[in-house]
């Protein structure tokens, strides 16, 4: 009774949270709003990464490249198509002539994240440690690379630009709770469980029957499917997206929420989005001068140094993140 | 029958950044020998040395050279002191991603250093005059490209022998092999972890050096690019042991070089790609490393 009760908290529990910023931005003045939708899509991509990283503890630095080729494919079959042959004439015919609505670029998003990350996580999840760790670091260059220099699929090193702003407060908070309920149907199947049996121990996990290969693979999968997904949500919500704003800062920010939240659980992944988009917008809006009850005026440059600083401090005190890595649950009475 | 497709101006480019590489591997592989932990931040240690070179431009060079030692070292020290410390019983994606933090707050901290002047990035002329170029049998030789193997081949030499000769080096070899038993054995962690560090420290201000007289414009990012490169080259070659982190940074520069010679020019903007796809084939085909023995398994044995 009480487990079961538990498992639904897990869920309702960040569902919650998320409602609450997505309300929350919808009081706000139009320039704070995008830090709110920011928060939102950062707990998308960051769920997402989780996934995979949180089921089967293996480190991947690639999930971004799932969520930028959901980006620029969800981007790129949006743009209108009276402008399309002005602003990408290098497109091959098929994209070029062809655009998509809103919800179809989303799912379109979702499925080419998820068929890219099943090609490489083929070959690719048979390696474990630092060297997957490496080897998934290779694909998002290889991707950031091709992105950015082959026009006949996208942009290019140009802007995309001209894609319908449609991830307002409603989309997102809607995207959001789309990709945690999939995260915690999963790992509530069996497939989750054993995906993190094999996180757990390997070798007995294989002892009793579950393939390590095949568990990693359809983590990976699903991960990439939400990653594109969330990178539809992304490119909805900005309106234009070079290939530098899925790379690196995006790949390292976001496994640092998910590493300050605490890899192993839906929870911490939405604790760490939140928190630290929270803190970085608030430092952000500290730059500028706001009153916090004292007026809080910091000089320029200093939001990543306090946010560098508080990161490094947290990770070195609480190493297992801010929720423990355990799932949220009712508080219970301690028993001797 | 690449090699037929490549001069010899390629083949010196390509070493000359593989010296570079090894040099930092060298860094990287002897702070992971003693905690385990890969150093993120190794780029920022030579950043930092980089703009101590373009702060103390005035100054004569040698003093300049010896200034950006001086920071690099405390520096090190500090972040080991400070950093890696508190994190030596953590989980290697603990420790990491730590590193990346701090990376992140060096860059920040040397953006506001930057900033001040108005512009992002600051000339470090003093050291300037080793890119020269002289020409040895038809083939353009920079004299930093030179000096890089020089430094790597003597800085290598000098610590085969402090690694095989001295009793530290006997110590740190037996750390990184078994931390444990080698306490238990009477070696003292610190010791070792400072010697570690202080090593990775000079081979970082090395570097630091060489690389600011071939990119003069030192910018926050300075180092980033090869650092994360190197780090790529360090798991490919075996991070496990010392020499098969040195070969792989070297291998990545060398490989680098050669694919970059080898593209027709048209090409040459799919570079990484080529490098990192290399990457991948090489990690299946020899996950434990290029030039380690053996083979790795996904599940290790019980």
């Amino acid at each position: 009774m009480r487990k079961g009760l538990d498992a639904w908290i897990a869920l309702l529990g960040p569902a919650l949270l998320v409602v609450l910023v997505g309300i929350g931005s919808t009081f706000v003045s139009r320039a704070n709003e995008i830090h709110f939708l920011n928060a939102l899509v950062a707990v998308a991509i960051v769920v997402a990464i989780y996934v995979f990283v949180g089921s089967s503890g293996v480190l991947s630095f690639g999930q971004i490249s799932f969520v930028a080729v959901g980006a620029f494919a969800a981007g790129v079959m949006t743009v209108p198509l009276e402008s399309k042959t002005g602003v990408l004439p290098d497109l091959f015919p098929l994209l070029r002539d062809h655009t998509i609505g809103n919800v179809a670029s989303l799912v379109l998003a979702a499925a080419v994240g998820g068929a890219f990350a099943f090609l490489v996580g083929m070959p690719l999840m048979r390696l474990s440690g630092l060297a997957a760790g490496i080897a998934t670091f290779a694909v998002l260059e290889i991707t950031h690379n091709l992105l950015r220099e082959w026009i006949k699929i996208g942009p290019g090193a140009t802007t995309l630009s001209l894609v319908p702003e449609t991830t307002g407060p409603l989309q997102a908070t809607v995207g959001v709770l789309i990709v945690i309920g999939v995260a915690w149907l999963y790992q509530r199947s069996p497939l989750g469980r054993k995906a993190r049996a094999t996180r757990e121990d390997p070798a007995a996990a294989q002892a009793v029957g579950i393939s390590v290969h095949r568990q990693r693979l359809w983590a990976f999968t699903l991960s990439g499917a939400l990653c594109g997904f969330a990178g539809g949500l992304l490119v909805h919500m900005l309106g234009s997206i070079t290939t530098e704003q899925v790379y690196l800062e995006l790949t390292f920010l976001t496994l640092a929420m998910l590493v300050v939240g605490g890899v192993t659980s839906l929870w911490g992944a939405v604790v760490g989005a939140l928190a630290v988009s929270g803190l970085d917008s608030v430092l952000g809006n500290a730059e500028d001068g706001i009153g916090v009850g004292f007026r809080l005026d910091l000089p320029e440059g200093s939001r990543l140094v306090i946010l560098g600083g508080l990161m490094a401090l947290m990770l070195i005190l609480r190493p297992s993140g801010i929720t423990g890595g355990r799932e949220l649950r009712l508080p219970r009475r301690r028993t001797a | 029958m690449i090699l037929s497709a490549v001069d010899a101006q390629t083949l010196v480019d390509a070493v000359g950044l593989g010296a570079v590489y090894a040099l930092m591997a060298v860094g990287i592989g002897l702070v992971f020998g003693m905690l385990r932990l890969v150093n993120f931040a190794y780029g920022q240690l030579i950043m930092a040395g980089a703009y101590t070179l373009a702060f103390t431009s005035g100054w004569p060079v040698a003093g300049s050279v010896l200034a950006c030692f001086a920071v690099v070292i405390a520096l090190s020290f500090l972040m080991e002191g400070a950093v890696f410390r508190p994190l030596r019983t953590q989980s290697p994606a603990v420790m990491l991603v730590t590193t990346f933090a701090v990376a992140f707050l060096l860059q920040a901290v040397a953006l506001i250093l930057d900033i001040r002047d108005g512009t992002i990035g600051e000339p470090a002329v003093s050291v300037a005059s080793l890119n020269q170029v002289v020409t040895i049998g038809g083939v353009d030789v920079r004299k930093v490209t030179i000096l890089a193997v020089v430094v790597a081949i003597v800085a290598l030499a000098l610590l085969a022998l402090l690694l095989g000769k001295t009793t530290i080096g006997l110590q740190m070899r037996a750390a990184a092999a078994d931390f444990r038993t080698a306490r238990l054995l009477g070696v003292k962690a610190d010791r070792v972890i400072g010697a570690a560090v202080l090593l990775s420290g000079i081979l970082a201000a090395t570097v630091a050096v060489i690389l600011t007289v071939q990119f003069p414009l030192v910018s926050p990012d300075f180092a980033l690019k090869e650092t994360i490169v190197v780090l790529v080259g360090v798991v490919v070659g075996g991070i496990d042991r010392l020499w098969t982190a040195t070969l792989g940074g070297f291998a990545i520069g060398f490989a680098t070089g050669v694919i970059n010679g080898a593209l027709p020019t048209d090409k040459t903007v799919f570079l990484p790609s080529a490098v990192f796809a290399l990457v991948i084939l090489v990690l299946l085909l020899r996950p434990a490393g290029l030039f380690a023995g053996g083979r790795a398994t996904a599940v290790d044995r019980v």
